[in-house]
């Protein structure tokens, strides 16, 4: 497995965090290119466009804080430190993925990292972040839970009784919603009456809103919440507005249609996080173009890399198919689909 | 030390015992903190806020809140005080914790356990609180038991507690009420294990919880009239003692399930199936099925007797397989 690559510590913060949307778009690019491609053999959903909601929440998180994420997770298991090579090898299906191919594109976790996982259920890891915020509470851990979704999942029963959960235990959670304006491919606003916020707020949440396009703010917005729950002043709410470039999933056979027009999509587009900040960071002077170009190549190179490691490594063995579905097996389970 | 316990506080005093030894145990569920309900009662006195945490009516969430808490070390018992409470949180269930450990490839496995009160009819409960619901977990790939006797409940609890894979605990209503030997020690059953209730030797009858004490009663009545009953209550649905089943099954040559789940696709039809693969040489009569009908379980003493697996059909069914 190649050793992941770690940007040097001396970098601007700011820079990692460019660096950081950068490694995540361009993943998600190559997703989409090595499915439509064939070689991903099912469909993933990936965040081009949302990238500053992960890196600007995760920013405010450490090591053993933990997230939960959606069915468009990729970006934010990069940003809280998964290794993109692996990553590749699951989607893939590879043995050295994250799940050893056992789960795929909308199942990648790392309990290590605090990844609690991908899901393929909207609003279902909500509950999930608050059982682990619970034990850290009561361990008297300092840490945090944090579970993104979006905001279709504002609509699913087991998030709002999550929101309330969390208010009545006092749980140091911070709930993130990536409001990208569309449940899959219906409108967000002719489903969800009320407001994202206003709901948010009747739990009793610490809510605030956010331009989820700019990094600055997201990270600003979540170091807040972060600190407040950190410190048991309670679970926090943040709404970060934002725009999926791409269809809602992307697959080798029929693809989505886009729902949404050509004039939107382009204005969605001219928010683009990445290049908000880039030119924020060479206006600044910090930065230059020169400078940027090389961290690009390096993200390519890294990449490549990692979709190396991915086609090199083993799919796993039919007789492996039936390991890890219990800690413990017993004769006879789990049961094959011919009686032995 | 053994002396007599009844049913539920065997369950409560294996909850007891499994808080004492480990520290990292804790229960959620509705309704424990005002000892309302005897299974919990006392529990919040002795262990305080940490560790027994009334739940609000939200199903879904806290059995996920249960997963996670798993993923983040802790060991977890989740009260359902009905059985069908567990439809509300069918997706927290059987497409989270029941998949979560594989999907992982194997980097953690959820100790956590489902106590799942109120199982079975129990007269006039009506169509939403008289459930036998566990083809649902078997389906799902659940480890599941089902005991019988207060002892069988002290020591299956115990080894649900002890287990690192999600196992669901159904306790029948209809055997609350009875009393029996409980060792005072945490002695903790193995999984996969069955027990012959009543050993014979010319039809295996299959049947847990109340069902297997009826079975016990019927063998008694039948043995004058020269039918020999032997009564294999598998106590561990999933897994399941399919060595044992076949073993009882070659030796009788006569299998009668009596199950109060519904028929299609209910556990009675999977006992049927297995001993029709292992047992088809050993067999001299048809397979016979004693369920409940596939009904929605009517309140009316009457119409409720008349869907559900009875005693009396057991018995003509045991009496058809001896012609």
């Amino acid at each position: 497995m190649p050793t992941p690559v770690d940007p040097p510590s001396d970098l601007d913060p700011e820079i990692s965090r460019y660096r950081l949307m950068q490694l995540i778009r361009r993943f998600e690019e190559m997703a989409v290119d090595l499915t439509r491609g064939g070689e991903i053999q099912s469909a993933v959903h990936v965040g081009t466009g949302q990238e500053a909601i992960a890196v600007g929440v995760c920013a405010a998180l450490g090591p053993d804080d933990v997230i939960t994420s959606t069915h468009r997770g990729h970006g934010h298991i990069l940003a809280k430190g998964g290794d993109p090579a692996r990553m590749l090898a699951e989607l893939l299906g590879r043995e050295t993925g994250y799940n050893k191919g056992r789960g795929g594109s909308m199942h990648i976790a790392d309990i290590d990292l605090g990844i609690y996982g991908a899901n393929g259920m909207v609003g279902a890891g909500a509950p999930m972040a608050c059982g682990a915020a619970f034990m850290f509470k009561t361990r008297a851990e300092r840490h945090v839970a944090v579970p993104f979704f979006g905001d279709g999942a504002m609509n699913q029963g087991v998030l709002l009784e999550s929101f309330n959960l969390a208010t009545m235990l006092n749980l140091p959670v911070v709930f993130v919603c990536e409001n990208n304006g569309y449940a899959v491919t219906t409108p967000i606003a002719e489903v969800l009456k009320g407001s994202i916020l206003e709901r948010a707020r009747g739990f009793g949440l610490a809510v605030e809103a956010v331009d989820g396009m700019d990094v600055r703010a997201v990270q600003a917005a979540a170091e807040r919440a972060v600190a407040r729950a950190r410190d048991g002043g309670g679970p926090g709410f943040l709404e970060c507005a934002t725009y999926r470039y791409e269809v809602h999933n992307v697959s080798a056979g029929s693809n989505w249609a886009d729902e949404r027009d050509a004039a939107e999509r382009q204005e969605g587009r001219a928010r683009d996080p990445i290049e908000r900040l880039a030119t924020q960071l060479i206006a600044e002077g910090r930065w230059s173009a020169v400078d940027r170009a090389q961290v690009d190549a390096e993200v390519e190179s890294e990449l490549e890399g990692g979709l190396g490691f991915a086609r090199n490594s083993r799919r796993p063995d039919p007789s492996a198919a039936y390991d890890f579905m219990y800690a413990r097996d017993y004769a006879g389970l789990p049961a094959r689909g011919v009686d032995e | 030390m053994s002396r007599e316990l009844n049913y539920v506080d065997a369950i409560r005093e294996a909850l007891f015992q499994a808080m004492e030894a480990d520290p990292s145990v804790f229960m959620i569920g509705e309704n424990m903190r005002g000892d309302i309900r005897p299974e919990s009662r006392g529990l919040y006195t002795r262990f305080g806020d940490d560790r027994v945490i009334d739940m609000p009516i939200s199903e879904a969430a806290f059995t996920g809140f249960a997963t996670g808490a798993a993923l983040a070390g802790g060991r977890v018992i989740v009260e359902f005080q009905v059985s069908s409470l567990i439809y509300p949180a069918f997706d927290q269930l059987v497409n989270q914790a029941a998949k979560l450990p594989y999907m992982l490839g194997g980097q953690r496995f959820l100790p956590v356990t489902y106590l799942i009160m109120g199982a079975g009819a129990g007269g006039g409960r009506a169509g939403q609180h008289s459930d036998n619901p566990y083809p649902y977990f078997l389906h799902a790939g659940i480890k599941s038991v089902f005991p019988t006797t207060p002892a069988d409940a002290k020591s299956l609890m115990l080894a649900a507690i002890a287990e690192d894979d999600p196992v669901a605990v159904f306790a029948p209503v209809g055997v609350y009420g009875t009393k029996g030997p409980v060792p005072e020690e945490p002695v903790v059953a193995p999984l996969g294990q069955a027990v012959v209730r009543r050993p014979g030797a010319d039809v295996t009858v299959v049947a847990g919880g109340p069902h297997a004490l009826q079975a016990v009663a019927l063998a008694e009545k039948l043995k004058g009239e020269g039918i020999s009953i032997e009564v294999w209550d598998p106590l561990s649905l999933l897994p399941l003692d399919k060595a044992g089943l076949e073993a009882s099954v070659n030796k009788t040559g006569r299998l009668v399930i009596f199950d109060d789940s519904n028929r299609t696709c209910g556990f009675a039809a999977e006992i049927a199936g297995l001993a029709a693969e292992r047992c088809f040489h050993a067999l001299k009569a048809p397979i016979k099925r004693v369920t409940r009908a596939d009904m929605v379980i009517p309140y009316s003493t009457p119409i409720e007797t008349e869907v559900l697996a009875t005693v009396d059909r057991l018995e003509a069914a045991v009496r058809a397989v001896m012609a």
